[in-house]
């Protein structure tokens, strides 16, 4: 029976019944992780508030809600119109309600030295790596819908970047949710990427919905970037206006090596974002960027996690997000810098413009310092639009709805720029733009 | 018909009166000098006449080519032809001096009822123009003000005044922290815009600026009232014996 509070929530009570149909169901390393991962999960059941690292996202609604634990395919002939990023030369991975599919994917386009392939396919395959990539890093008990992730795994992107190759084109992560009239789909990804040495490469996620219900993707992602490795990994949640995403990113960065995020939150009903960056190896670089625009009644968190654990290494944050109507943004970030990582160079900045006086953000950075030659430095601001900039702008002519707009993406590019890549950057500054532009719309809907 | 009338102009800031029946009458062609000392109102009337919120007209009028302004706001203004170029500048971060001016441009031209220019009429529209001003490209890219020197800040002030091209213009205190050799760039700029068609207000502490861009009046501000209105002659008095005359003269 299920051991949860509220008997409406189906998640953990489902497994049994679901667990033969899961893949890898013939690995018994792969069943422990799920049998655990279900126990962890039926005892605590979802993250209260009173739960430190959830303080600020209720997943109330998600509870409420109930989701069936593993979706049916969902019929879908093409992608979306317009909503995954417009990133030139990548080749695309398309997931629909988790599942591969390889037919609207470019699987055959792959760039050299890249290989991909699905979880659920890389499980059927023996695939004697997995385990040591999978397993590990399961063990470090991320909370409960890490738990749930485990328990449900059923497919995801494997992606192995090999030694020395410099990759040109991005690889194109899209995951379509698509809601199912009557049904509670939910999906747990579970991605899995390698970086091997001295690669680089990059990774372009699309997180979008195709209709207006509601659904539940819950993806994990374990990375590693060895020595010499550059990973840039950009993000888009654009889900569906009624769905919840709750992605965690786990990431261990090696000697010398890169790992350069960037996210930008615009869909969803509630979106968390947590990342939880590990710099093993020393002189390395990790960045964790990333903007987020919120409307409504929609709440967007990230949650971010940088441990420092070897001398000489970078970390640098810098988030910035608009919130309009009665939006809600979450930003916590925590560096930590352990005893050996000397000479850590951390920077943390959160900034939040609010454009309502419903609108409301909670912040929290918190460092947690055991070295004693470091650098690090941290801000968070929460405010309005600058009545000044806005009166300069309208005396030369420009009218105010305008130069809120300007202004709105004036502010928010701080974070795109730093993105390195400029086609990136570009594909970003585009989704903010048009996010500008149609609340501006809407705006003089409302007015006419 | 005058191009600039204000007819016992009152105002307000913070409930506090500071403007307390001004009358100022600007013909097309002229050029005007306000001066007067610190806390006598100038920089209230620069504002009340762009239409920044908070200032609150309590009595009077300002007509402008005939129209009341006051009920208009500070961007319908400025597409009708009225310009105030700043004492501080404002800093605007991630927008750059380019956009900001093609906006501007294309908000002020469609009020003239002329059509928009495309990234490469404008582009050799504002180089022409800001040539004269030793602005570059390099200073048209970077963010609007952020990390400019004074001086820079005050010819940005100017270029924009050329692009757009204003019926009526306002400078308030653009000589404040310059050194000679920007005063002189600033001045040249100024004149070069003036023609039979359009005005300019000088609001300025010193005579210095005057040197430059000769006055047709000088008109002295104390306490928010005109007090004397006089030809350039005026700025030179002022200058040598100070605004004692006016400030003590309202003491008595």
């Amino acid at each position: 029976m299920v051991k949860n509070k509220n008997p409406e929530f189906s998640l953990a009570g489902a497994f049994d019944e679901a667990a033969p149909r899961l893949p890898g169901a013939d690995l018994a390393w792969l069943d422990a992780l799920r049998a655990q991962g279900i126990e962890a999960f039926r005892a605590n059941g979802l993250p209260n508030r009173k739960v430190e690292a959830w303080r600020y996202t209720n997943l109330g609604a998600l509870e409420k809600q109930g989701f069936a634990p593993l979706a049916e395919p969902a019929p879908l002939d093409t992608l979306p119109d317009g909503r995954a990023l417009d990133i030139e030369g990548a080749c695309r991975i398309v997931f629909v309600n988790g599942r591969l599919r390889a037919d609207l994917s470019d699987l055959d386009q792959l760039p050299e030295g890249v290989m991909a392939q699905s979880l659920a396919e890389a499980l059927g395959g023996k695939d004697g790596e997995l385990e040591d990539l999978i397993a590990p890093a399961s063990r470090e008990r991320d909370g409960a819908l890490a738990s749930l992730n485990d328990a449900f795994m059923e497919d995801g992107l494997v992606l192995r970047v090999a030694a020395g190759v410099d990759v040109e084109s991005p690889v194109h992560l899209i995951s379509v949710g698509v809601p199912v009239e009557g049904e509670a789909v939910a999906f747990h990804p579970r991605n899995l990427v390698v970086a091997a040495r001295d690669s680089r490469a990059t990774l372009v996620e699309s997180h979008i919905g195709a209709g207006d219900g509601s659904y539940f993707s819950n993806s994990v992602t374990d990375i590693l970037v060895e020595k010499g490795a550059t990973l840039t990994h950009a993000k888009l949640q654009d889900e569906g206006p009624k769905a919840f995403h709750v992605a965690l990113g786990r990431v261990r960065i090696g000697d010398e090596a890169v790992y350069d995020n960037f996210v930008l939150h615009r869909g969803g009903e509630l979106a968390r974002n947590e990342i939880h960056a590990r710099i093993e190896g020393s002189d390395a670089e990790c960045r964790l960027n990333g903007a987020y625009l919120g409307a409504d009644r929609q709440h967007m968190d990230n949650t971010t996690v940088i441990e420092h654990k070897a001398p000489g290494s970078r970390s640098r944050e810098v988030f910035k997000g608009a919130l309009d109507g009665r939006a809600r943004g979450v930003f916590q970030g925590r560096i930590v810098v352990h005893r050996d990582a000397q000479q850590s160079d951390g920077h943390q900045l959160n900034k939040t413009l609010l454009l309502s006086r419903n609108a409301e953000m909670d912040t929290k950075p918190e460092l947690a310092i055991y070295a004693d030659d470091v650098k690090c430095s941290h801000g968070a601001t929460i405010g309005e639009l600058d009545d000044m900039a806005l009166f300069y702008m309208r005396t030369r002519g420009i009218d105010e709805a305008t130069a809120r707009d300007i202004l709105v993406a004036a502010f928010l590019n701080e974070a795109v720029e730093e993105l390195r890549d400029k086609n990136l950057a570009d594909a970003f500054r585009a989704r903010i733009e048009g996010w500008v532009a149609a609340r501006h719309e809407s705006e003089a809907e409302k007015a006419a | 018909m005058a191009l600039l009338e204000i007819r016992n102009l009152h105002a307000n800031v913070d409930d506090k009166p500071i403007l307390k029946g001004l009358d100022l009458t600007i013909d097309r062609g002229e050029v005007h000098a306000l001066m007067g000392p610190n806390g006598s109102g100038k920089s209230t009337l620069a504002y009340v006449i762009a239409g920044r919120e908070g200032y609150d007209v309590t009595d009077g009028q300002v007509l402008f080519d005939g129209k009341d302004i006051l009920e208009m706001a500070a961007d319908e203004r400025a597409r009708a032809g009225l310009f105030l170029a700043f004492q501080y500048p404002v800093e605007i971060p991630g927008v750059t001096n380019t956009t900001f001016l093609k906006t501007a441009l294309n908000s002020v031209r469609k009020g003239r009822g002329e059509g928009e220019l495309d990234a490469m009429q404008f582009l050799k529209y504002v180089r022409e123009k800001a040539k004269p001003l030793g602005i570059g490209d390099e200073m048209l890219k970077r963010a609007v003000n952020v990390g400019f020197s004074g001086g820079e800040k005050k010819r940005n002030e100017v270029l924009q005044m050329a692009v757009l091209e204003p019926v009526m213009a306002v400078l308030d205190e653009t000589d404040s922290g310059l050194d000679i050799d920007a005063l002189k760039i600033v001045a040249e700029g100024v004149n070069a815009l003036r023609n039979p068609e359009n005005a300019t207000l000088i609001i300025t502490h010193y005579q210095r600026l005057l040197d430059y861009i000769v006055p047709d009046h000088v008109h002295v501000l104390t306490d928010g009232r005109i007090v004397k209105s006089g030809g350039k002659e005026l700025a030179l008095e002022l200058e040598a014996k100070g605004y004692a005359e006016f400030t003590s003269a309202e003491a008595a």
